[in-house]
């Protein structure tokens, strides 16, 4: 991905232990993910600020069937849709410690994945 | 102003189909509904294709039109996903509306499930998936799915019973389609027995994979003044898109089906209770029981309640998916949504015969593609 993606640029925040989001500097609206340009008014004045980390649990399911070799040792594993505080929505995985309940707060670390990649990580008090 | 009408009808059988191509199964079902419109194959004058897995080439209405020998003055290949097969008919009447074409064949398959290796067909569907924001998360076609089904029951109190009855259900019809994937009939506690996928969803409240293959011909009204069968009208046609992911779903409840049933009920001059008939997209026993609802067909939370009552079958209040469904005809890529375009146009005409709808004049199609994502939406009329 070139130094230009938005979304390498998201990738880059992760390794560095911050989730990174974007805010439109004419509009101000907060877009859902990275872009080049706001989804709202079209125009490429967005601004880069950093997460505090926490959110709300939309959803979530266990999977027992993955769709590849990797993911299926992993299972059965719990994908969750978060919306973060700042007002933005996110994937991420939850290590089911119990059983969740949408609605609940969710801290939104980071953890390594088999490429060394930094990726969204939930937790549950 | 030209209307546009289904002019012919073909389809494959569904299921495992060991000695088909993909192109091969294409050509057949064009010669079918070539032959079920009354016309010769030099009266096609355009040609949609969509996609396939087995024969991923960009160019697949090119390459078809090759094979099949035809030299159309319009083709084009569409990809939207489980919308592709109403969104290539409604660009087939627009061609024939506007006077670009007179007879347009839309025509879809893939066999997905003998002509790749076990398994692979849900890892191409894994990779639908964002890149960066889901799939390193292990997300899936079911599991994106499943996370609609766990909010859905959250705010509306749906049941995994409810919706193992539209799974019992869609199997039923298909006992009465020779044609049909999975024909054996299954009760509530054989969907909540069945193996989870992902939580709340068991195996058999997703469709299979399948093999198959489907047409349809799209003519010119004044173009079609000797049709083999009483004409189908494309009475109105609507779109809705809203995202692709499911992360950036702006809603996990609401969809663009809404819009999309809205506009073609609205410009076909009807309501939802005007509808004989329904075949309606249903990849997952959720993807029904949201779209029924989102669209107006039923209260919220009414419609996995509808289906254990019976209101989705024969007699019932809005007989729906009477082939069986991508649940249990079957879903062969781009023509499971074509198969339940193809049943609409055989209950319209009265060639449904042990699963007729008695007296149906009017029916809904709509297809869905990616998570809930891309939805298209047909009013059929006789």
């Amino acid at each position: 991905m070139s130094a230009h993606d938005p979304v390498a640029t998201f990738e880059q925040a992760c390794d560095a232990g911050k989730l990174a989001y974007q805010q439109c500097a004419h509009c101000e609206r907060v877009q859902a993910y990275p872009r080049t340009h706001c989804a709202h008014c079209h125009r490429a004045a967005l601004r880069w600020k950093t997460s505090a980390g926490r959110g709300t649990l939309v959803s979530h399911t266990t999977v027992h069937r993955a769709a590849s070799p990797a993911f299926q040792q992993r299972a059965p594993y719990v994908l969750a849709l978060v919306d973060v505080d700042e007002g933005f929505r996110l994937m991420m995985n939850i290590e089911p410690v119990r059983p969740l309940a949408i609605g609940e707060v969710v801290e939104i670390g980071f953890a390594n994945d088999a490429e060394g990649r930094a990726r969204l990580r939930g937790s549950v008090r | 102003m030209r209307r546009a009408l289904v002019s012919g009808v073909g389809q494959s059988a569904v299921g495992k189909l060991p000695d088909s191509t993909c192109m091969g199964l294409h050509q057949q079902v064009a010669a079918e509904a070539i032959d079920d419109a009354g016309l010769a194959w030099d009266d096609i004058d355009g040609v949609l294709c969509a996609y396939s897995f087995t024969e991923p080439h960009m160019m697949l209405s090119s390459v078809f039109c090759e094979l099949a020998g035809l030299q159309p003055t319009y083709t084009a290949a569409l990809q939207v996903g489980g919308a592709s097969a109403c969104i290539m008919a409604i660009t087939a009447a627009a061609l024939v509306e506007s006077g670009q074409c007179r007879h347009v064949l839309c025509v879809t398959g893939d066999n997905r499930l003998t002509g790749m290796a076990p398994g692979q067909a849900a890892a191409t569907l894994a990779g639908f998936g964002h890149p960066v924001f889901e799939q390193p998360y292990g997300s899936t076609i079911p599991a994106s799915y499943a996370l609609v089904a766990t909010r859905y029951m959250h705010e509306y109190g749906l049941t995994s019973e409810q919706l193992a009855a539209i799974a019992t259900t869609a199997r039923a019809h298909a006992a009465l389609h020779p044609l049909a994937h999975r024909r054996t009939p299954i009760t509530i506690a054989d969907v909540l027995g069945s193996a989870m996928i992902a939580t709340p969803l068991h195996l058999l409240d997703c469709c299979p994979v399948s093999d198959g293959a489907a047409a349809v011909v799209i003519s010119d009204g004044a173009a079609s003044r000797d049709l083999p069968h009483p004409a189908v009208t494309i009475a109105g046609s609507g779109q809705g898109h809203t995202h692709e992911h499911v992360f950036a779903a702006p809603s996990l409840t609401d969809f663009g089906c809404k819009r999309a049933a809205s506009l073609a009920l609205s410009r076909a001059g009807l309501t939802v209770a005007d509808i004989d008939v329904a075949e309606i997209y249903d990849s997952f026993t959720i993807t029904l029981a949201v779209e029924l609802e989102s669209m107006g067909f039923f209260e919220r939370g009414e419609a996995g309640q509808a289906a254990a009552r019976g209101d989705l079958t024969f007699g019932g209040r809005l007989p729906c998916n009477t082939h069986g469904g991508l649940l249990s005809f079957g879903h062969s890529g781009a023509a499971g949504g074509m198969f339940h375009l193809v049943e609409a146009v055989r209950q319209l005409r009265g060639e449904g015969g042990d699963r007729q709808v008695a007296g149906a004049r009017t029916a809904f199609v709509h297809g869905d593609g990616g998570v809930l994502s891309a939805h298209a939406s047909i009013v059929l009329a006789t």
